[in-house]
């Protein structure tokens, strides 16, 4: 276990931008989690602690498992065959492993939401988009749904650029917007955490811009784990960073303490650029 | 004539202008002799399929009157008409698209999305592909034995529609499982990621976005009953009916009635077929006029798959 914080239950840590020290719960819980597609091992006896109502990035070169960890929220893995987990991963304050197999994916998936690396509209409205993680629990209240549908496009800065137009395809929109629309409908269902999968690998410079902000202000409500393979993002977006090399966690600590002192000469030579 | 030989070789350090023209004129000359040879390849099926229907239109089209549509078979060919043979052909489609559409689409949907990929899965697929394959009058044995006799339905228009919904069954299942196949891996990811079930995944966003491409097939099936004659006669299809059956919907409550399921029928290519075999050039003219709404039916059937893509697909973008 290296570079794990000490205690279980919250932790003490200097905040980036203030310098002063601020009380973290512990949202989940990764122990021992190993991964397996098919006979190969993914990952291999990941701990860690995520941290509520904070971003934690996820970094490392191509292959490394850093998509493969977040996918194990979510258990997206349960839609490919052959594919299974050991270990645990443990979503407070219930104490629930959501990684058990006993667990249903459907009730994981119904906390932990998702926005993927391509923007995935559905061919289906603005409104319909957002709307469709409520429906699938089967809200039917209009009134309900439009509040949740605003409240979901205003978090995730759309909601000006789209309140005229609900009923427009969510594909019509420009990439970034697209994007948005994605978080959005991420958010709808307050999640307790949201995943992103790099999700401005296919956004130009000012729609990554608009992401990157969003995700910085979406940590005060809600836990954010995101994958990146851009380092500068990492660095300007989260709180904790995690480097991961094949299959295996590497380094885990606050952002800034990473970037200026990494522990481990492996980290360092991924963030100096020397492989990767 | 110029030689067709290969290309003179050409040192590029060497090569004056001429020399560089002379060796493009001679290169060019093959992609004439291609497209020459395409075209020509081209026009032998368009122009052989396009003489045949001018053949059958000037052969059948004086008999094409309001008469011959509202006509029984009769035995002055003047008189005859197609009108239990067209009653008979929608009746017939009308059970093979009720039975046959929404079975097939369900297995394509189940083989796509539902069912474990292992050996049992992998021994259905093929044998659906090959099954679009064997030959109708195979399916016209199979009924014989298994609706007309096993089961009980007796020749009628019941066991023709089942017949022939069997028969596309095939094709509306490949057509399906190609559509829903098309649907990227992303949107089924995002569907699954805010907590749906595979069932809600497949009903709100599988179904709906692969529905251009399944009734593409579910029409090109339905084109390819409308013509099948072999299994019908098989299965014992009439070929003189000077009756219609009782009316699917009626005045009186409850407004449907389903006698006509076990009445006898004849479809439009038996009643050409019929004419055909008879002697004498007048019934030849009705056989045309016959051919000729066959043919049309088909090509307007072919005609509106092709539009329904068209316009499902432009609504559909990822």
């Amino acid at each position: 276990m290296k570079g794990v914080m000490s205690n279980p239950v919250s932790v003490g840590v200097p905040s980036p931008q203030s310098g002063s020290t601020t009380q973290r719960n512990v949202k989940s819980s990764i122990r021992d989690l190993n991964f397996f597609y098919g006979d190969a091992q993914a990952l291999k006896h990941i701990d860690m602690e995520i941290y509520e109502h904070a971003v934690t990035a996820l970094i490392g070169p191509s292959g490394c498992g850093k998509s493969t960890l977040l996918r194990c929220f979510n258990r997206m893995h349960d839609l490919t065959p052959h594919t299974r987990y050991e270990g645990e991963i443990r979503l407070f304050p219930d104490d629930v492993n959501i990684v058990s197999p006993e667990v249903d994916p459907i009730e994981v998936r119904m906390r932990i939401s998702m926005v993927f690396q391509k923007p995935n509209p559905f061919p289906k409205s603005i409104y319909e988009n957002v709307a469709y993680g409520l429906r699938v629990r089967g809200v039917r209240n209009k009134t309900e749904l439009d509040g949740r549908v605003e409240a979901a496009l205003r978090g995730a800065a759309l909601w000006e650029e789209v309140k005229d137009r609900l009923g427009e395809p969510g594909t019509a929109l420009s990439g970034g917007q697209q994007q948005r629309l994605c978080i959005a409908r991420a958010l709808a269902t307050d999640p307790e955490i949201v995943l992103f999968d790099e999700p401005t690998s296919a956004l130009d410079p000012i729609a990554t811009a608009s992401i990157e902000d969003l995700i910085i202000s979406m940590a005060g409500s809600v836990t954010v784990l995101i994958v990146t393979h851009n380092m500068q993002q990492a660095a300007r977006v989260s709180t904790y960073t995690a480097f991961m090399y094949l299959g295996e966690l590497i380094e885990y600590g606050p952002t800034n303490e990473m970037f200026t002192r990494p522990r481990e000469q492996r980290t360092s030579d991924y963030l100096t650029g020397r492989f990767g | 004539m110029a030689s067709l030989s290969p290309p003179l070789a050409i040192d590029a350090s060497h090569a004056t202008v001429a020399d560089i023209r002379a060796n493009v004129a001679q290169r060019r000359r093959w992609d004439l002799v291609f497209a020459v040879l395409g075209l020509l390849a081209t026009s032998i099926g368009v122009v052989t399929l396009l003489a045949l229907f001018i053949d059958l239109v000037m052969d059948g089209y004086q008999r094409l009157t309001p008469d011959f549509f509202l006509s029984f078979p009769s035995r002055r060919a003047s008189e005859a008409g197609i009108l239990s043979a067209w009653v008979g052909t929608c009746l017939v489609m009308l059970v093979t698209a009720v039975v046959g559409v929404p079975l097939a689409v369900s297995a394509g949907l189940y083989l796509e999305e539902y069912a474990p990929r292992n050996w049992l899965t992998t021994v259905i697929e093929i044998n659906v592909s090959n099954l679009a394959a064997v030959p109708s009058i195979v399916y016209g044995l199979l009924a014989l034995g298994l609706f007309v006799y096993a089961l009980g339905f007796g020749q009628s228009i019941l066991s023709a529609g089942l017949t022939l919904a069997l028969m596309i069954m095939p094709i509306i299942v490949v057509a399906t499982r190609e559509a829903v196949r098309a649907v990227p891996h992303t949107i089924r990811e995002a569907a699954y990621a805010v907590g749906a079930t595979r069932w809600q995944v497949t009903r709100d966003h599988v179904l709906p976005y692969s529905i251009p491409g399944i009734a593409t097939g579910v029409i090109i099936g339905l084109a390819r009953a409308i013509g099948e004659t072999a299994p019908l006669i098989t299965i014992g299809a009439l070929t003189f009916i000077a009756y219609l059956p009782n009316p699917p919907l009626t005045t009186t409550p409850p407004f449907v009635n389903f006698d006509w399921l076990w009445s006898g029928f004849t479809v439009l290519p038996i009643q050409m077929f019929n004419w055909v075999s008879r002697p004498g050039t007048a019934f030849h003219a009705n056989a045309a006029a016959a051919g000729i709404v066959i043919v049309v039916l088909t090509l307007l059937m072919n005609g509106f798959a092709i539009f329904l893509r068209y316009r499902l697909r432009k609504r559909i973008n990822w």
